[in-house]
């Protein structure tokens, strides 16, 4: 019994929901108990031989390798790197997508001009640019922004043009009729509008990001956790590699947990949570 | 004009339902509520029975509970002479939510085919019951259309046309008026009536409203406030032949509204003892 | 007249901009002697010559199998899971700490532990796209099943509507929105896992190509290839709006006619 109501009806206030009265656990309690189900699994399969533990070595060992690696210098500036290209990346990609979408978005003639190019261009797989990255910019630090930021900019750009068109029409001319400046109009009537849309791109443009910075590592050999894993590889450190892979998605948890909590925080005045705009 | 063929296919007493002390608690978290005390009564074959009684009376949930959504907490409930466990075969249900019952992927004729199609009814059969129901709920032009397309009183004449093409013994009607305007409503109320004489099935209408309940009744059964037992059971004794001016004007329609209305005012108060459900 | 004017201004917007940018390159190509940005002639004669050759065979349908399979791998798999997933809340409630794990996981990083299990061939590409692709339609899958009306649900289980076809007539179609937007984030993480884990590891297919000219200082050849993974995204990204349009043609109906009525 999953079913969550939507609207208010007129039933009464107790929720029609049979619940499981097994005596089950609290909810965050059984997510624990998968965590450690998972350790569990990942422990026992190696040590039975189901999988041989060249390819997969039991946690514990894992475990261990994780702190090793944490013991490391090299690890800590990796990590650092890595946040590096994901934070200005994503600083950039922001800047240049709430920029580009206020200015498209506003002007109409702009939003006409610019929609073929864009179709065109937001589905080219940004990772089609690593060639084009390694020969100008080398291994460094801007190579990976550069992938960062043109996969990055998309989402920001599309919730942006999607916030501006979300305007009321009534609000607008309310603005027009009291003759508010330009500026006094982007301030409080578009920009609050287009916020929410914002936010929810900033939250899609921070996994992106580190989706790409921690690739153009892995492939390119730009300092970060990504290099850190393709020499673990190539020396067959299996458990450190391991070690790497589950750094990786506890950065990605963080990012995503971080994404969502400023876009409470910041949406905290507005009454309705905004669902993806379907672009 | 299918009245016939549909009551040959049915038994005598097929269309009896039988509410047997229903009790049904809801267990949330950390609080239970009594929402349906102890509800008995019971509705032949082929009676048009209104249920009324103030908001938050637990209507839907006794409605549930009938219908084999809910298992009620004790009681039980029996259609047929057999006892509801989940929802029976011989059953329909329409909801007042039109626009959250019908299935808006599909257009209205595949909405009342498919029903029967899970029951297995033939192709041809099939298309034809589709058809009779739209003809006699007066949408025969639209069953190509989606059912977003339609206005808010012709979704709820589809979700009516889906209800008596799947032949039902008995149709539960949960305030199905409620969300349209007066209008849609005095013609939907009629409509449900002709319904009702031409194909026998047994109807249970639970309503809000006192006028309606009396209006379209046989009888009338007045629910108490939460936790709802039956306060009073109504017999409705106006002339079979209904017409919204007339039979409203009638002095007898005014004297059991007016007795109908005290009932409900004084289920409003009915329970002194402290109400675990106040909370809406 | 008017008409012509209009469609005159239509073309204007579609092209005015891209055709701009074009001359742009040219231009600047032309005048520059940088060796990385070829002129559009020569980027376009090496596109004729690289692609429509033995390539076809050797590197860009290798590439476009696994991609569909892939893909195609992670969609299946996504709902059956998804599915599963939105309609056992104990279940959900076991695995969303995982989940969220392994969501968070960038995809890339698991081309070289896949690597381990099944080397560089082909089985391993796919594996990783559809390991990598199959979140967002799991996930999205999951919020589409959760969110079915429960008058609905009501009136299917009333009807005798359950089991296989409760699945296919009333969860499937009612999840389908989001399914489909999971299918679209998913379409995109597969060409770039594609991509990667052939630009990673293999010895054949469009990522191994472009490196390779890259390498080489193929420099016409490189761009060509960046041009064709660009045309091959827009391409599906094309594809998929028709097929979005044709499943979700009542989702848009629906939408309408509700924001009509406020």
């Amino acid at each position: 019994m999953t079913l969550q109501p939507r609207r208010a009806g007129p039933p009464p206030a107790p929720h029609p929901r049979s619940r499981t009265r097994t005596g089950a656990l609290p909810e965050p309690l059984l997510g624990l108990l998968g965590l450690v189900l998972l350790a569990g699994v990942l422990e026992v399969l190696p040590r039975t031989g189901v999988v041989s533990a060249d390819y997969l070595p039991p946690f514990s060992e894992i475990a261990d390798a994780l702190v090793g690696v944490a013991g490391e210098e090299s690890f800590w500036q990796a990590l650092l790197d890595t946040a590096e290209g994901w934070g200005y990346g994503l600083a950039i990609a922001v800047g240049v997508g709430t920029g580009l979408g206020l200015l498209i978005g506003s002007v109409e003639v702009l939003r006409r001009a610019t929609a073929s190019t864009i179709e065109f261009l937001r589905p080219i797989p940004s990772v089609a640019l690593v060639p084009l990255a390694v020969l100008v910019y080398g291994t460094g630090l801007e190579s990976t922004l550069l992938l960062v930021v043109y996969a990055a900019v998309w989402p920001v750009l599309l919730q942006m043009l999607a916030g501006v068109r979300d305007v009321d029409p009534v609000a607008r001319d309310t603005a027009a009729s009291y003759r508010f400046t330009r500026w006094a109009r982007l301030r409080h009537v578009t920009w609050p509008t287009a916020l929410p849309y914002l936010m929810t791109g900033v939250r899609l443009s921070a996994s992106v990001a580190l989706i790409l910075a921690i690739s153009s590592q892995l492939i390119i050999g730009s300092p970060g956790i990504g290099k850190e894993i393709a020499l673990a590889q190539s020396s067959n450190a299996v458990e450190e590699m391991y070690a790497l892979v589950i750094v990786t998605g506890a950065l990605g948890v963080c990012v995503n947990v971080a994404a969502r909590a400023l876009e409470r925080r910041v949406l905290a005045w507005h009454t309705s949570v905004r669902t993806e705009a379907v672009t | 004009m299918t009245s016939t063929d549909v009551k040959s296919a049915v038994r005598a007493d097929s269309g009896l339902l039988d509410v047997r002390g229903v009790q049904k608690t809801y267990y949330g978290s950390g609080r239970t509520v009594e929402a349906v005390r102890d509800l008995t009564f019971s509705v032949g074959t082929g009676e048009l029975a209104c249920i009324v009684g103030p908001s938050g009376a637990g209507k839907t949930t006794l409605l549930k509970c009938i219908a084999g959504l809910l298992p009620p907490t004790g009681g039980e409930v029996r259609l047929g002479g057999a006892r509801v466990q989940g929802p029976p075969p011989g059953m329909a249900v329409v909801f007042q939510e039109y626009g959250r019952s019908l299935f808006p992927w599909m257009t209205v004729a595949d909405n009342i085919a498919l029903p029967l199609k899970q029951k297995r009814t033939p192709k041809p059969r099939r298309a034809a019951l589709v058809a009779e129901a739209l003809e006699s709920v007066g949408l025969r032009d639209v069953p190509h259309a989606y059912p977003w397309q339609l206005s808010g009183g012709m979704q709820q004449r589809v979700a009516i046309a889906r209800a008596i093409a799947y032949e039902p013994d008995v149709l539960l009607m949960d305030e199905p008026f409620a969300a349209v305007d007066a209008q849609t409503r005095a013609e939907l109320e009629d409509l449900t009536r002709s319904l009702w004489r031409n194909l026998g099935m047994t109807v249970l209408f639970v309503t809000h409203d006192i006028d309606e309940a009396v209006y379209l009744g046989q009888r009338v059964l007045v629910l108490s406030g939460s936790p709802t037992v039956v306060m009073e059971d109504v017999a409705v004794d106006l002339p079979a032949e209904r017409e919204q001016l007339s039979t409203r004007a009638l002095p007898r329609f005014a004297e059991l509204r007016a007795h109908v209305y005290e009932q409900v005012q004084r289920a409003k108060t009915f329970h002194t003892a402290p109400a675990a459900g106040a909370s809406a | 007249m008017n008409v012509l004017k209009a469609g005159a201004r239509a073309f204007l917007h579609l092209f005015g901009l891209p055709a701009a940018l074009l001359a742009l390159w040219w231009f600047f190509a032309a005048r520059s002697d940088s060796f990385y940005y070829p002129t559009l002639n020569e980027i376009l004669s090496a596109f004729g010559e690289t692609w429509f050759s033995s390539r076809i065979v050797d590197d860009v349908l290798p590439s476009l199998w696994r991609l569909a399979v892939g893909y195609l791998g992670a969609v299946v798999l996504g709902v059956t899971l998804g599915v599963l997933l939105g309609s056992h809340r104990q279940l959900r409630a076991l695995l969303e700490p995982v989940l969220e794990f392994f969501r968070a996981i960038p995809p890339p990083v698991l081309i070289p532990v896949l690597m381990l299990f099944s080397g560089i061939g082909d089985s391993m590409k796919i594996t990783v796209i559809i390991v990598g692709s199959v979140w967002p339609v799991m996930l999205n899958t999951v919020e589409g099943v959760r969110a079915i009306d429960d008058v609905l649900a009501d009136t299917a289980r009333c009807y005798g509507i359950t089991g296989a076809a409760r699945l296919r007539r009333l969860v499937l179609p009612a999840a389908s929105p989001q399914i489909v937007a999971g299918m679209r984030q998913a379409l995109s993480i597969s060409i770039i896992l594609m991509v990667i884990s052939e630009m990673f590891a293999s010895s054949s297919g469009l990522g191994f190509a472009i490196v390779q000219f890259q390498r080489s200082f193929a420099i016409p050849e490189m761009w060509s290839g960046i041009l064709l993974l660009g045309l091959l995204g827009f391409a599906l990204s094309l594809l998929f709006g028709l097929l979005e349009s044709r499943v979700l043609h009542w989702h848009r109906g629906l939408r309408q006619s509700q924001k009509g009525e406020k």
